[in-house]
């Protein structure tokens, strides 16, 4: 015991201590939170590039005085006539453009849009909508509809999704979220077990080649040196999680302090409050863009208070080991029967298919219907059920099968770490012979 | 010390030991010699418990060899090999431990092994920044740190210049003079008379020879003699029942020759015989080195494989 917990310090340490480790710790979560902002960045850029100038050239005179400069659109009343003014724009930048309407704009409701290149898809859609508003509210006019009437037979319908759980108690669920946060889950899973699980592959690799591997197995035995290789390095793949988190957490808290000073936060707090109330004395009037979107901030951030974070990290913790020391074991066994990386890879690719598949059904079958029959076998399934399961988890699955599918996760982790260790035990001390399938399954018929 | 006893290893296609029983008596340096795939492997990694046998027994020091021997054997294996990116210090450190020595007495060890050979510069150099030679000194000490009571060195000197080659010598004459028993696997013969009291010959997978050095010596001489000789009279009539002559070299009256005398005669019987005939300068009796001997045996034991296919 003594010995394995020497090997596990070894693996642990000269992993956690090199320079690698430490860089993708820190650089990780900010990669995500740079992206996070470059995301942002570039829609907001984008936005003010597509800026535009639109010069109205109007003969029913009645249309521009009702169109409405945005921020991504500026209407600009035009008195020249039509063919001077294209004349005059083939001078200027791409981003000016003619707007055309003719006399009969009410009846034939069509226009002209002239501009140097193509014209911008969300500009097009932007005056096609203002100038569809200008038509109904005419119509509305000359059907004798006031304003009035219009709010008060506007309605939105508001679905308030609640899920049934056993002691009948309803709690508030959003699928859109739970589909997030499942897909998340998957990549996450999937990547890492691939991660540490070559990990594993290469250390042994590395023991074999270097031929240390016979000094080491004269002193433990072999069992005893892969299942600390295994334990080292999956406590690696927790210490990064772990660090993971405290770092976004960190990164994250001062990035809003600094980004977000309080003044400002002061203000968005009685912004919302006062939209609020607004909303509640009048429900159902049209509001300004602005307050629709905080309007939905605020739901997103009381569903995501639904989402049960730590059920799901403790699960992706319960799922993540299990699949790791499933998957680890027999990336163990690979690493012992070859003497390269690339002679592996005949054996990786059939060992990850599983894996591979969960992966790929993940972003279909599984999340499209977690509790279908798909979904619930995979997640049954040792071999399948690290992602498949995780996948289910932020749709709520009863805790019986949370339970069975861990309990199918370790007796199938025995399983593979009997059959590993087998193989392992020869193929260690195998040099320069080919591995072949026939040769493992001789390999694990070996007695000891 | 170690006796093994009816040993048998079966592999799938071939029989890797075929009941080879060997006995290593304490305080010994013992030769364990063959040709490439005789078997020397396999029977240390069943000393060192990496493989079992099918069959047979291991005793060390009477007791049936079990894991908790593990800690009074150092073994150097053939192919060397530490991890490549740590340092030395630590690794040394790490083996040691495996070994079950505390990481302080490790430590205080390492010290004297390092002063000893003159390497304490290199504690915190990573092993793939030494040179090959340097890489096999740390690994030897690696293999004596916890002062193990049985030592296997499996071709210990390959890989070494002349000059460490006889600082790693001399310092397994000196572990071997502080009592530890050493086994001794090669298939280079130069150095088995220098350093081996006993040995045992492997070929194809069986014992073919075992026993002291100076025993085995003696069961091959074969009364085969040089005789330097300066001839009196007319030329020597070698048509004589007493011996055969194997080689003659003469050179005016100087006279060389290599005789093997004939089972029923003695060595008197043949200067009886020459004295007469000629003055002798020099009678040197020519002992079969190991080397001879084992030549003779591989090839005896081969033709006898060719001859029963």
């Amino acid at each position: 015991m003594n010995k394995i917990k020497l090997i596990i310090q070894r693996e642990y340490l000269t992993r956690v201590r090199k320079k690698s480790f430490l860089l993708t710790t820190f650089l990780v979560p900010l990669i995500f939170i740079g992206m996070y902002v470059g995301v942002i960045f570039l829609t907001k850029k984008s936005f003010d590039e597509s800026h535009s100038h639109v010069y109205v050239v109007d003969d029913t005179k009645d249309v521009m005085n009702k169109l409405n400069s945005s921020k991504n659109v500026s209407y600009l009343n035009e008195n020249q006539d039509l063919q001077k003014k294209i004349q005059n724009l083939q001078n200027e930048d791409g981003k000016t453009s003619i707007l055309y309407i003719p006399k009969d704009f009410y009846e034939s409701e069509s226009v002209e849009f002239l501009s140097n290149d193509k014209p911008n898809l969300a500009i097009e859609a932007e005056i096609r909508d203002s100038l569809n508003r200008i038509i109904k509210d005419k119509k509305y006019e000359s059907y004798g509809i006031t304003a009035e009437i219009r709010r008060s037979i506007k309605s939105d319908v508001k679905i308030k999704s609640k899920e049934i759980k056993e002691n009948g108690a309803t709690t508030e669920s959003n699928t859109e979220i739970a589909m997030g946060i499942s897909l998340a889950l998957s990549i996450l899973v999937y990547i890492s077990l691939f991660l540490y699980g070559s990990q594993v592959m290469r250390g042994i690799i590395e023991e074999k080649n270097s031929r240390i591997i016979e000094v080491i197995i004269s002193s433990v035995k072999p069992f005893q040196l892969m299942m600390g290789k295994i334990v080292g390095i999956g406590l690696v793949g927790l210490t990064q999680f772990a660090l993971w988190i405290v770092v976004s957490v960190i990164l994250a808290g001062v990035a809003s302090m600094t980004l977000v000073s309080k003044e400002e936060l002061a203000n968005q707090m009685m912004n919302n409050q006062a939209q609020q109330s607004q909303l509640l004395s009048n429900q159902g009037i049209e509001n300004s863009s602005s307050t629709i979107s905080n309007e939905s901030i605020a739901e997103v951030i009381s569903l995501l208070q639904t989402v049960d974070f730590p059920l799901i990290i403790g699960c992706f913790f319960i799922f993540f080991l299990g699949g790791y020391l499933i998957y680890s074991a027999l990336f163990a066994a690979v690493g012992s029967a070859v003497d390269s990386e690339t002679e592996a890879s005949q054996f990786t690719l059939p060992i990850t298919m599983p894996l591979l598949l969960t992966y790929a059904l993940s972003f279909g079958v599984l999340i499209n219907n977690p509790h279908g029959t798909v979904a619930t076998w995979l997640s049954f399934i040792p071999f399948t059920s690290p992602i498949a399961m995780l996948v289910r988890i932020p749709f709520g699955v009863p805790t019986w099968q949370i339970v069975v599918s861990a309990i199918l996760l370790i007796l199938g982790f025995i399983f593979t770490t009997w059959i590993a260790a087998r193989i392992y035990r020869v193929g260690i001390l195998m040099y320069g012979k080919k591995a072949s399938y026939k040769e493992l399954l001789k390999w694990f018929r070996y007695k000891s | 010390m170690l006796s093994l006893r009816n040993i048998v290893k079966q592999y799938a296609h071939h029989r890797a030991l075929d009941d080879v029983s060997i006995d290593i008596p304490e305080g010994k340096i013992f030769g364990l010699l063959g040709p490439n795939g005789a078997g020397k492997t396999s029977i240390i990694r069943i000393i060192n418990q990496i493989t079992a046998p099918d069959s047979g027994e291991i005793y060390f020091n009477n007791e049936r060899l079990s894991p908790k021997h593990i800690e009074q054997i150092g073994y150097l294996p053939e192919e060397r090999g530490l991890y490549k990116k740590m340092k030395v210090g630590e690794q040394m450190i790490y083996l040691a431990q495996l070994k079950g020595l505390s990481k302080l007495e490790a430590k205080k060890r390492l010290n004297y092994w390092f002063e000893k050979l003159d390497i304490s510069t290199w504690w915190d150099k990573r092993i793939e920044d030494l040179s090959k030679g340097m890489q096999q000194k740390v690994q030897f000490i690696a293999t004596v740190l916890h002062e193990p009571k049985l030592i296997i060195l499996d071709e210990p000197f390959s890989g070494f210049d002349p000059l460490n080659a006889q600082i790693i010598q001399d310092e397994i004459l000196e572990l071997n003079k502080n009592g530890a028993t050493i086994i001794y696997s090669t298939h280079r013969m130069e150095t088995v008379e220098e350093l081996c009291d006993n040995i045992a010959l492997i070929n194809k997978s069986k014992k073919i020879l075992d026993g002291s050095v100076k025993h085995i010596k003696r069961l091959y001489q074969n009364q085969t003699y040089c005789i330097d000789l300066t001839a009196t009279g007319s030329l020597i009539d070698h048509q004589t029942p007493l011996y055969q002559l194997d080689e003659l070299f003469s050179n005016d009256d100087y006279v060389q020759i290599k005789i093997k005398i004939n089972p029923e005669y003695k060595l008197n019987d043949v200067l009886n015989f020459l004295i007469p005939q000629a003055e002798i300068n020099q009678v040197k009796e020519i002992i079969p080195t190991i080397h001879d001997i084992f030549i003779e045996k591989v090839t005896q034991t081969h033709r006898e494989v060719h001859e029963q296919n």
